[in-house]
């Protein structure tokens, strides 16, 4: 029944059946304190073990397959959602979602990343890898919320922007530029989450706004560990050491000054409880935007532009 | 075991060297013709024989674009600060340190203001032999500050770009400075003042996904590398050899991404004629 388990989740899941099957027999024996006991060894266990997890491993929970995805949160976070599809140009990409939501009272544009969970679902949504006419459908109705006035919130959650032949050919980083230009210039409030991945240029494009959360379990760099560590150690083996030189976690880009906030994952991980992932996510989520709503359009976007002008370390 | 292996590497654009060596004389990387190299430099570094374009620096171009003697360079000795302390199979702040000695530059870009024909402008361009061109903390924040002398000198702005995308070392760091340089773009924009962006071999990832596709005005010298994803990583993705000719200028011009590709020779006249079109006057 369980599957897709992570190396350093396997004493858990271990721990974890042997209660279930002593459970079995809990009406016919007195094991009833062996059983609180083991339970609050399972506690201590993952707590031990979720609180010193390497970047790496972090990395591992970020792609974990049952992890929840835009799609995912929609439902559990917001009351109401009308896709809308399309560029206006060439086509519609499966990679990204959007459309109108309800986040209690106030409408918002969502804007995410989409993976898939198998592999037919992930071929329809290119692994969450979007190409231009993605970033350009996202682009449209950003501009169409600054329009109407409606806030936007985008989810991030990409391995990256497709490297395909027509990617290139319908100008991927032309698309990622316009989107940086404009959304940081959008006169409405933007709040962007990493919910998964946060892989480059590709999670960027969508990327830009006032505020900048992230899960507990997600990361956001440059580049992906494993594609570093073939370029600069011209191996795929280096990608642990990799993830911890590029300090890419939450906690990581927090102190970077990247970030603006965590958002905490339930203990083991969003994939562990989803719906408790989701109040979670929709009461930091509706706090932002309460916040942001109060500051003039004006405002933000010079207080945006100063946000992201202040990033970078450098001596003079 | 595979039954078929690719003994040879195929060719690809990233693997070619275009720099130019040291001496007297010089092979030209394209068509082999040994070049003297005072007509290669009268030539602005273009094989008089086939018309391939060496790959020059900042210094070379700051020659044959501004007006002699007119460069004033701004925030010159700017430097990374290593913020991550990244070591991969050598600490970055050697890096650092070694590639300072070894090219003379401080990074990537150099940025100032200068003239053309005696107009003014905000001029920035970038060094691919500094660290194959990257990105970091100091390449945004030269551009990000030479925008906004655009900005508050109201003059034109060129950037010449020459990069391999955001660098690694430096993290997310690296990753917003494409957000940073394009808000101030943004803000350019916004005040009506021209922006144009010139793309060199080799221009991809980070680096073109942010400033230098956003030009009112965006132009290529011929036979350039430019994208988004490196060659190596579309041909692994899609298991498959590139077309000929994938990823050129000449097929950014027939996709429409560049207003037009220029020969080296006519790059200076061609801004001439662009910034007199920009202008107000």
């Amino acid at each position: 029944m369980i599957k897709n388990i992570l190396e350093f989740e396997k004493p858990i899941i271990d721990l974890e059946s042997k209660i279930d099957e002593m459970r079995k027999y809990e009406d016919n024996l007195d094991i009833k304190d062996e059983i609180e006991k083991l339970e609050n060894k399972v506690y201590l266990l993952k707590k031990s073990i979720y609180d010193n997890l390497t970047r790496w491993q972090r990395v591992q929970l970020a792609r974990h397959p049952e992890r929840p995805y835009t799609l995912d949160y929609i439902y559990r976070v917001f009351d109401d959602f009308l896709e809308l599809h399309g560029d206006r140009l060439y086509k519609d990409d499966k990679a990204i979602v959007a459309g109108f939501a309800r986040l209690g009272e106030h409408k918002v544009m969502l804007i995410g990343h989409q993976k898939g969970r198998d592999t037919k679902s992930n071929l329809y949504r290119n692994f969450g890898m979007p190409n231009p006419e993605g970033y350009r459908k996202a682009l449209r109705l950003m501009k169409m919320a600054e329009k109407f006035n409606v806030p936007v919130i985008t989810m991030l959650d990409t391995p990256g922007a497709y490297p395909g032949l027509e990617a290139e050919k319908n100008g991927q980083a032309e698309a990622i530029a316009r989107n940086l230009l404009v959304m940081s210039a959008l006169k409405v409030p933007i709040i962007v989450c990493i919910i998964g991945e946060g892989a480059s240029g590709g999670a960027l494009g969508i990327g830009i706004g006032d505020r900048i959360l992230m899960l507990e379990n997600t990361w956001y760099s440059v580049i992906a560990p494993e594609s570093c560590s073939s370029i600069l150690w011209r191996s795929w083996d280096y990608k642990e050491q990799a993830a911890e030189a590029l300090k890419l976690t939450a906690p990581d880009l927090l102190e970077q000054g990247i970030i603006d906030r965590i958002v905490p994952e339930p203990l083991g991980g969003a994939h562990k409880n989803p719906d408790e992932m989701g109040i979670i996510l929709k009461k930091v989520l509706t706090e932002e935007l309460e916040n942001l709503l109060k500051i003039k359009a004006d405002k933000l976007v010079k207080d945006r532009l100063n946000k992201f002008g202040a990033m970078g370390v450098f001596e003079e | 075991m595979a039954w078929f292996k690719r003994i040879k590497q195929n060719i690809s654009p990233d693997t070619q060297k275009s720099e130019i060596p040291d001496g007297q004389w010089v092979k030209c990387t394209n068509c082999n013709e040994i070049i003297h190299r005072k007509q290669l430099e009268t030539n602005s570094f273009v094989c008089p024989k086939c018309d391939f374009h060496f790959r020059i620096g900042s210094e070379e171009y700051i020659k044959i674009i501004l007006d002699h003697g007119s460069f004033k360079e701004i925030n010159k000795t700017m430097k990374s600060g290593d913020p991550l302390n990244f070591v991969d199979t050598k600490p970055y702040n050697s890096r650092i340190a070694s590639t300072i000695s070894k090219t003379g530059l401080f990074d990537a870009v150099k940025t100032g203001s200068g003239k053309i024909e005696g107009r003014r402008v905000a001029f920035g361009c970038m060094d691919f032999k500094f660290i194959g061109g990257s990105m970091g903390s100091v390449v945004g924040e030269k551009l990000a500050r030479l925008i906004d002398k655009a900005y508050t000198s109201k003059i034109p702005l060129i950037i010449i770009s020459q990069s391999g995308g955001a660098r690694m070392m430096e993290g997310a760091y690296s990753l917003m400075q494409m957000a940073k340089t394009s808000a101030r773009l943004a803000r350019l924009a916004e005040a009506k003042i021209p922006y144009i962006s010139i793309l060199t071999d080799p221009t991809t990832g980070g680096t073109t996904a942010s400033y230098a596709m956003l030009g009112d005005i965006i132009i290529a010298e011929p036979n350039a590398l430019i994208g988004f994803a490196g060659p190596r990583v579309i041909k692994q993705t899609i298991g498959k050899d590139l077309p000929e000719g994938f990823q050129s200028s000449e097929f950014l011009l027939e996709n429409g991404f560049l207003d037009f590709i220029t020969e080296r020779k006519e790059l200076r006249s061609k801004l001439v004629q662009l910034v007199d079109y920009l202008s107000n006057s």
